[in-house]
C-alpha cells in the first residue's frame, strides 16, 4: 500500500538508513547486558562491553627460573622453562625494565649484556643463555610481559548468581507466583465474560461500564485499604498477612477488569446460531461454557494470558507490598531491586541477574508474538 | 531447592484446583437443587429451569464481582474516607491532610514531575510509534525491525533499569568509562557526567527508558491501524502530486486519529501509575519524586501514614478519572452499536 510511496532511490535508502539506526538504537541497551554477564568480572571494569570482541592487551610481570636451574650446553649455560600465561592470552613482547615492558619482540632472540641471550616464545616458553656460568647468587630474573587475551567469555556469572545471590531461589518464588496469577484469573474472567456476553439477566448493562471504568482504576488506591484487610485477616487466622494465595487474588482482581472487558468482546462476536442451537439440545450454560465457548476462544484465552503472564512476572509493586521482601519470597524483580541497591557497582552480579529475569518473559513474548499483538489490537490495554 | 519447587507446584495445583472446583460443583448444585430431568412434573420442571436461568449468571459471575469488589470499588470508597484521617486511620482530621499536600514541597515537585512525564513520554511514544510504523510499513525487513522495537514491552521495569543504568554508568578519575553513553560523550571530547543526579535533566534520562519500552506497543497499534486506511485515499492523493510528507500529515494522521488518541491515553495511565523506573533508578533523590512513589513512600514512611498516602493516591485517581468517563462511554457506544 505504502510501498509506491519509497519507489525513489534517496528517499528508500533514507528510510533503510533511518530504521536501521532505530533498530540499532532499541538493541544496544539490552545488548549490552547480555553482552557483559558473559564477560570476565575484571574484563567488565577494565574496558567498555563494546569493545568485548576485540580482546584485549595487558602488561604483566613474571620471573624466570634462578640461576640454580642453570644447565651447562656446550660452551654456554641455559635457564629455559615456561611462563604461565593466564586466560589463554599470547605473548607479544617482552622487556626487562617496567619502563621499556615491550623492548623485544616475542620469539626473536634478544641479545643483552654480558653475552646473555632470552628468547621468550609467544606460548611463555623460554631460553635464556649465557655464555659462561650465571653467577650462583645472582637473583631470579624479572621480565615484563605485554600479553594479548583473546575475547573472552564465560558463564562463572551465571554460576555464582543462580546459587549464591539467591536468585535461582527467586525465579522458583516467581514462577509460584507468576503461573496461578495467570490460569485462574481467565479462568474467571471467562465465566464472568460469557455471563455478560450471552446470559440474561438485569443490571447487565451496568455491570459492562463497572468493568470498563474498573480498567484504569489505579493500583495505588487499592494498596492502603487492601493492606488493612490483610493485616486483620492475617491476625484473625493468626498467619501471615503475606501469603502466596494472597498476592495471586491481588493480581487476579487487578487482571480481571481488562480480562472480562477483552473477552466479553470476543465471545459475543462468536456465532449465536451454535450458542442457540446447544440450547435447544437441552445443553445448561455450563456444559455450553466448557464444551463450546472455552475451546473456540483459544486465541483470546491465549493472548489475555501472554499479557497477564508478562504483567505478573514484571511486576514489583504489588509483590513489595503484598508478599513482602523476606527471602523466602522474594520475587526477581524484587531480588533485582535489591540487588540494585546493595551490588550497585557488581556488574558481573546485575547483568546476570537482570538477563535471568529478563530471559523467560523473552521466550514467551517472542515464542507467542503473534498472540500477543492479536491481544493488543482486540481492544484496550492495561497499564502497568 | 527440590523441596521448594514440589512445594511451589503443589501450591499452584491447589489454587488453581479451589478455583475450577467453585464453577464445577456450583453449577452441579445448582442442577441439583433445581432438577428439571425429563419424566418430571412439566410444570415444576419449567419453574425450575427459570429458576436455574436466574440464578446461574451470578454464579458465573461471583467470584469475578467478588475480587472487583473487594479489590477495586471497596478501596476507592475507603482510601477517600482514609483521606480525613490521621496517620494510623483512627483519628479524624479533616482537611489536614489535604492542606499538608497543598504545602509540601515534596508533593509539589511530584507534581511537577508528573506533569512533565505526562507531557512528554505520551506524545513521544505516540510520535515514534508512528512513525516508526510508516517506516517500517514500506521495507521488506520491516517486520525484524518491528520485533526488535516491540522487544523491551516483555522487559520488566525493573530489569529495563539495569539495562538503562549501564548506559549511564559514570566511574570517576582516570578510569575508563565503562557506560555507553560517556564514552560516546568522551569520545567526542566531552566531560563524563553522573547523568541521573543533574535535577531537572534526570526526569529526562529517566523518561528515556519508559519511551524505550512503550514506543514499541504504540507502533503495533499505529501499524494496525495503518493497515486499515483504504489504499484508494492513498492512490487519488499521489496522483494528485501529493508528496510522503503531505500523505504522512494530511492523508494518513488524521485517518488514524481515533487510534492515536486510544494509544496516547493508555500510555497517559500508564504514566501516571510509573513506579518501578522511579524507585529502582533513583528512589526520588535529585528532584525525581513522582506521586506514585510519594505514595508509596508515605504509605512505609516512618511506620506509615496512611491519611496523607491516601491524599497522593486519589490525586492519581482524579487525574484518570475523565480517561474512565471517556472509556465508559466509547465502550457504551460501540455495545449499542453491535
Amino acid at each position: 500500500m505504502i510501498g509506491n510511496l519509497g519507489r525513489i532511490g534517496p528517499a528508500r535508502i533514507f528510510v533503510h538508513a533511518a530504521v536501521l539506526l532505530i533498530v540499532l538504537l532499541w538493541l544496544l541497551p539490552t545488548l549490552g547486558i547480555f553482552v557483559t554477564a558473559l564477560r570476565d568480572k575484571d574484563q567488565i571494569v577494565a574496558s567498555g562491553w563494546w569493545t568485548a570482541f576485540a580482546g584485549s592487551s595487558r602488561t604483566t610481570a613474571a620471573r624466570l627460573d634462578g640461576p640454580d636451574k642453570a644447565k651447562p650446553d656446550g660452551a654456554n649455560f641455559v635457564i629455559s622453562g615456561t611462563l604461565a600465561v593466564e586466560g589463554g592470552g599470547k605473548i607479544q613482547s617482552f622487556g626487562l625494565r617496567v619502563q621499556e615492558p615491550a623492548a623485544y619482540k616475542a620469539g626473536s632472540p634478544a641479545e643483552l649484556e654480558n653475552g646473555e641471550t632470552l628468547t621468550i616464545n609467544s606460548d611463555g616458553s623460554y631460553r635464556y643463555q649465557k655464555n659462561g656460568a650465571f653467577g650462583a647468587d645472582a637473583r631470579a630474573k624479572r621480565v615484563y610481559l605485554t600479553v594479548a587475551t583473546p575475547p573472552q567469555f564465560t558463564l562463572d556469572n551465571y554460576r555464582n548468581v543462580l546459587g549464591g545471590e539467591g536468585i535461582g531461589q527467586s525465579f522458583i518464588n516467581s514462577l509460584t507466583v507468576t503461573i496461578p496469577a495467570t490460569v485462574i484469573p481467565i479462568l474467571i474472567a471467562a465465566f464472568a465474560a460469557y455471563a455478560l456476553a450471552w446470559m440474561e439477566f438485569p443490571g447487565r448493562a451496568i455491570l459492562i461500564a463497572l468493568v470498563v471504568g474498573l480498567i484504569v482504576v489505579p493500583l495505588q488506591m487499592s494498596l492502603i485499604p487492601l493492606l488493612r484487610i490483610y493485616n486483620e485477616i492475617g491476625q484473625l487466622f493468626g498467619v501471615s498477612s503475606k501469603t502466596y494465595p494472597g498476592i495471586w487474588l491481588a493480581h487476579t482482581a487487578f487482571g480481571l477488569p481488562l480480562a472480562i472487558y477483552l473477552l466479553r468482546n470476543y465471545i459475543s462476536g462468536l456465532p449465536k446460531e451454535i450458542i442457540e442451537s446447544a440450547r435447544v439440545d437441552g445443553a445448561s450454560d455450563f456444559d455450553i461454557f466448557v464444551k463450546i465457548i472455552l475451546p473456540l476462544s483459544f486465541p483470546a484465552l491465549a493472548s489475555f494470558a501472554i499479557f497477564q503472564f508478562l504483567w505478573v512476572w514484571n511486576d514489583l509493586l504489588i509483590a513489595m507490598v503484598f508478599l513482602g521482601t523476606d527471602k523466602d519470597h522474594l520475587v526477581l524483580t524484587a531480588a533485582l531491586n535489591a540487588l540494585l541497591g546493595s551490588r550497585g557497582g557488581n556488574w558481573e552480579i546485575l547483568t546476570a541477574s537482570a538477563f535471568v529475569t529478563i530471559i523467560i518473559p523473552l521466550l514467551v513474548f517472542f515464542g507467542l508474538q503473534r498472540y500477543l499483538v492479536r491481544g493488543l489490537l482486540a481492544g484496550s490495554v492495561k497499564g502497568g | 531447592m527440590f523441596s521448594q519447587i514440589v512445594s511451589a507446584i503443589g501450591a499452584m495445583i491447589f489454587g488453581v484446583a479451589i478455583c475450577a472446583a467453585y464453577f464445577w460443583f456450583s453449577n452441579k448444585l445448582l442442577d441439583l437443587i433445581f432438577p428439571a430431568r425429563e419424566g418430571d412434573d412439566v410444570h415444576r420442571a419449567a419453574v425450575n429451569l427459570r429458576r436455574r436461568g436466574l440464578i446461574r449468571p451470578w454464579l458465573f459471575l461471583g467470584p469475578a464481582l467478588f475480587l472487583l469488589v473487594v479489590y477495586l470499588v471497596y478501596p476507592v470508597v475507603a482510601t477517600f474516607i482514609l483521606s480525613f484521617y490521621g496517620p494510623d486511620g483512627s483519628k479524624f482530621v479533616g482537611g489536614a491532610n489535604y492542606l499538608w499536600a497543598l504545602n509540601d514541597t515534596e508533593f509539589r515537585q511530584s507534581i511537577f514531575n508528573n506533569i512533565l512525564w505526562l507531557a512528554v513520554v505520551p506524545a513521544a511514544c505516540t510520535f515514534f510509534g508512528l512513525v516508526i510504523a510508516v517506516m517500517t510499513d514500506r521495507i521488506w525487513w520491516g517486520n525484524i525491525a518491528k520485533a526488535v522495537i516491540f522487544m523491551p514491552m516483555a522487559i520488566s521495569f525493573v530489569g529495563a533499569s539495569v539495562i538503562w543504568k549501564f548506559i549511564y554508568e559514570y566511574r570517576g578519575g582516570t578510569d575508563t568509562q565503562i557506560g555507553l553513553l560517556n564514552a560516546i560523550v568522551q569520545l567526542f571530547g566531552g566531560t563524563p557526567e553522573v547523568w541521573i543526579t543533574i535535577p531537572l535533566w534526570n526526569n529526562f534520562f529517566l523518561m528515556v527508558m519508559l519511551i524505550w519500552i512503550q514506543t514499541g506497543f504504540a507502533m503495533v497499534i499505529l501499524s494496525a491501524a495503518l493497515r486499515g486506511i483504504p489504499e484508494e485515499t492513498i492512490e487519488a492523493a499521489v496522483i494528485d502530486g501529493a508528496n510522503g510528507w503531505q500523505i504522512f500529515w494530511k492523508i494518513m494522521v488524521p485517518q488514524v486519529w481515533g487510534t492515536i488518541a486510544t494509544v496516547w491515553t493508555t500510555i497517559t495511565i500508564l504514566v501516571l501509575k510509573v513506579f518501578d523506573i522511579v524507585l529502582t533508578m533513583t528512589n526520588g533523590q535529585w528532584n525525581t519524586m513522582v506521586l506514585a512513589n510519594l505514595m508509596f513512600n508515605w504509605m512505609f514512611r516512618g511506620g506509615g501514614d496512611s491519611g496523607r498516602s491516601a491524599v497522593i493516591a486519589l490525586v492519581i485517581m482524579v487525574a484518570v478519572t475523565p480517561i474512565m468517563i471517556w472509556n465508559i462511554r466509547r465502550a457504551n457506544a460501540e455495545t449499542k452499536g453491535r
